[in-house]
């Protein structure tokens, strides 16, 4: 039923983040389009939220400035309408539970399917919570993925026998943002998730070199990069995306 | 109240990241245990008789009563409390509690400074290292306070972030949390946030109104007809009404800082204009616009300054068991001078809110009736604001 499983389907995935509007919706198209021309296998589209608590200081200020430059989640669902004529790999939505909780869960997921957005991942939104927007995905045909942290421990197995589109492994303790080291021993957590499903697992937080990105899709099958790239784009702004695009073929070489 | 998910009513969850989820689910065991633990209790009951200074008064403002020509009032006097706020109480017991847990460390977040001071007493009481999220703005709003939870030997961090008040601290503490659960306890000031905190801070506090309902019983040998306590996440409020819930006879009010007014965007009345929600954890009342996105809300208040209000208060207003009714910081400010001068008493402005909601009604009330306001904390800290509110520049 997911159209997510084809980005895992030609080796490692490089899963890109990209927080829509940050600085406006022509950029975040064009930074989507260079992710996909060199390489990028899924696109993590962020929808901003006034108070990301999951979210590092590199991606709060993407947050704010998409907000400050007048983002609704109207205007993103008409912008990923149009996106979706140019690109075809599988899509996704990142954001907080309550902009879809207050757009109201019926309308925002049954527009997720209309546009063809793939999943939606939730970070305040734990197994034990899902029910308030599981049903609506399962009717809607948008899976809604499930995150497994270093903490998780104990549940990694309950998480992991539930879970659809694909498994995001949160890499290590604290909010998103680039790290020198990652220690969390991310081998024996995707050791119990293969234990407990079929569905592929990609690592997340704190990936932003070449190195880092082949050590983590080397133990997974795929790494997700936000912060590196939301870097860029507060660098470069209007100019970012043919940087993105330089970023990600050297990336996603670095796991070919 | 609390069902066995945490939820009150609809309200109420654990809405966090996957991180936080076995911290949460430790402490919730941890919690279970202890609650009924006898030398659990024996210790709390210590700190609290000995160390803090409980019970506190009841007093009858007799002055304030003749004045007003109607409803017997009395104040409840959290205000007298060691540190000189209720907020001592639930850092008490979670203090206590983490030690039990093997923690060495807390971690909160603070608004007007008093739940930070009080954590930074605790940790200090304690032999526990403390760090306290503080939103900028409040560090120069309420300055004293940051020099007095330094001067107990916690680290005060500046929240820079959003409207760099209250809700941005507590969203600082969480992320803090997230990068560092084995040792450290979030000590979070008020009944909000994920499951169990709104259950264990509501228990903390409940001996407020397990006092009044003693000490009114034996100076009236009756139960009062309302109970008025302010709102911002609600701490205080619930813990003056959670013994009186089962007595229908007690009108229950909260008062939510309305700031310049609920017609207004300058307001932090959440239950008055904001909408159902998700966000810091729970499922409760929000202050937000059309797509979700939190309200940066006002008050001249520092701890009412909040766009949530705690799940249990939402549930109390869903099912018509309590009030919430907005006060504007002008009223607020009025009443702040009143009782000074009226009783000698000069209460925290987040207080002064509850006693503007009494000035309003004990007038229309016969003179059998019975009001009890709890003054939640002292006024000191917010002398110097009031005085910049009324045109006066003095210097701390």
């Amino acid at each position: 039923m997911s159209k997510i499983k084809s980005a895992f389907e030609n080796g490692k995935a490089f899963i890109a983040f990209i927080t829509c509007g940050d600085p406006d919706l022509e950029t975040t198209a064009a930074a989507v389009k260079a992710a996909v021309d060199n390489g990028a296998d899924l696109i993590e589209l962020g929808i901003p939220f006034s108070d990301p608590t999951a979210e590092g200081p590199v991606i709060q200020g993407a947050n704010l400035r998409a907000l400050s430059g007048g983002i609704t989640t109207d205007k993103i669902f008409s912008f990923v309408k149009e996106l979706r004529k140019n690109v075809e790999i599988p899509m996704v939505f990142m954001t907080y539970s309550n902009v879809v909780f207050s757009y109201g869960a019926e309308k925002f997921i049954s527009t997720c399917r209309d546009i063809e957005i793939d999943g939606l991942i939730l970070p305040d939104l734990p197994f034990e919570e899902k029910e308030e927007f599981l049903p609506t995905c399962h009717k809607y045909g948008v899976d809604l993925i499930s995150l497994i942290a270093p903490t998780s421990e104990n549940r990694i197995a309950m998480i992991a026998k539930e879970a659809e589109g694909f498994l995001y492994i949160v890499s290590s303790l604290g909010v998103t943002g680039m790290r020198n080291e990652i220690k969390t021993d991310l081998a024996s957590i995707v050791k119990v998730i293969r234990e407990n499903t079929d569905l592929p697992c990609a690592i997340g937080f704190g990936i932003s070199t070449p190195e880092q990105v082949k050590k983590m899709a080397d133990i997974s099958d795929g790494a997700i990069v936000g912060s590196a790239i939301i870097k860029i784009l507060e660098k470069y702004g209007k100019e970012a995306p043919k940087h993105i695009g330089e970023y990600v073929k050297t990336m996603k070489d670095a796991i070919k | 109240m609390t069902n066995p998910n945490g939820r009150f009513g609809i309200h109420g969850g654990q809405y966090i990241p996957e991180t936080l989820m076995n911290a949460v689910i430790e402490l919730e065991e941890a919690y279970h245990h202890y609650k009924s633990d006898p030398e659990f209790n024996r210790e709390l009951t210590k700190l609290f008789n000995e160390y803090a200074g409980r019970p506190s008064r009841l007093y009858f403002a007799e002055k304030m009563t003749t004045d007003l020509g109607g409803a017997k009032i009395y104040l409840k006097r959290e205000d007298l409390n060691h540190t000189g706020a209720h907020k001592i109480n639930n850092v008490l017991g979670q203090a206590l509690l983490a030690k039990k847990m093997g923690k060495t460390r807390l971690i909160a977040e603070t608004g007007a400074g008093q739940h930070g001071v009080a954590t930074a007493t605790a940790a200090a009481l304690m032999g526990m290292e403390c760090v306290v999220y503080m939103g900028e703005e409040d560090t120069i709003r309420q300055a004293l306070n940051v020099y007095r939870m330094r001067l107990l030997g916690a680290e005060v961090i500046p929240v820079k972030t959003g409207t760099a008040t209250l809700k941005d601290a507590v969203s600082e503490a969480m992320r803090e949390w997230t990068s560092r659960i084995s040792d450290t306890h979030y000590c979070l000031g008020s009944v909000m946030g994920p499951h169990p905190f709104p259950t264990i801070v509501r228990d903390f506090q409940a001996v407020i109104s397990k006092e009044i309902k003693e000490q009114i019983l034996q100076k009236e040998g009756r139960l009062p007809d309302v109970v008025i306590a302010c709102v911002g996440g609600g701490s205080n409020a619930i813990g003056s009404f959670y013994h009186f819930i089962k007595n229908d006879s007690v009108r229950l009010i909260g008062c939510e800082a309305a700031g310049r007014g609920i017609d207004t965007f300058e307001t932090a009345a959440t239950v008055n204009t904001g909408r159902v929600g998700i966000f810091h954890g729970m499922k409760s009342y929000f202050c937000q616009d059309k797509d979700g996105q939190i309200a940066p809300v006002y008050s001249i208040s520092a701890g009412l300054d909040y766009p949530g209000v705690g799940p249990e208060h939402a549930y109390l207003h869903d099912i018509g068991r309590a009030e919430y009714v907005p006060v504007t910081d002008d009223e607020a400010v009025n009443a702040f001078e009143y009782l000074a001068r009226t009783e000698g008493i000069i209460p925290a402005i987040e207080s002064a809110h509850a006693v503007a909601h009494a000035i309003k009604i004990a007038p229309t009330m016969e003179k059998n009736k019975i009001i009890v306001i709890t003054i939640s904390g002292r006024g000191d800290k917010d002398c110097a604001a009031i005085a910049r509110y009324r045109g006066e520049d003095i210097h701390e």
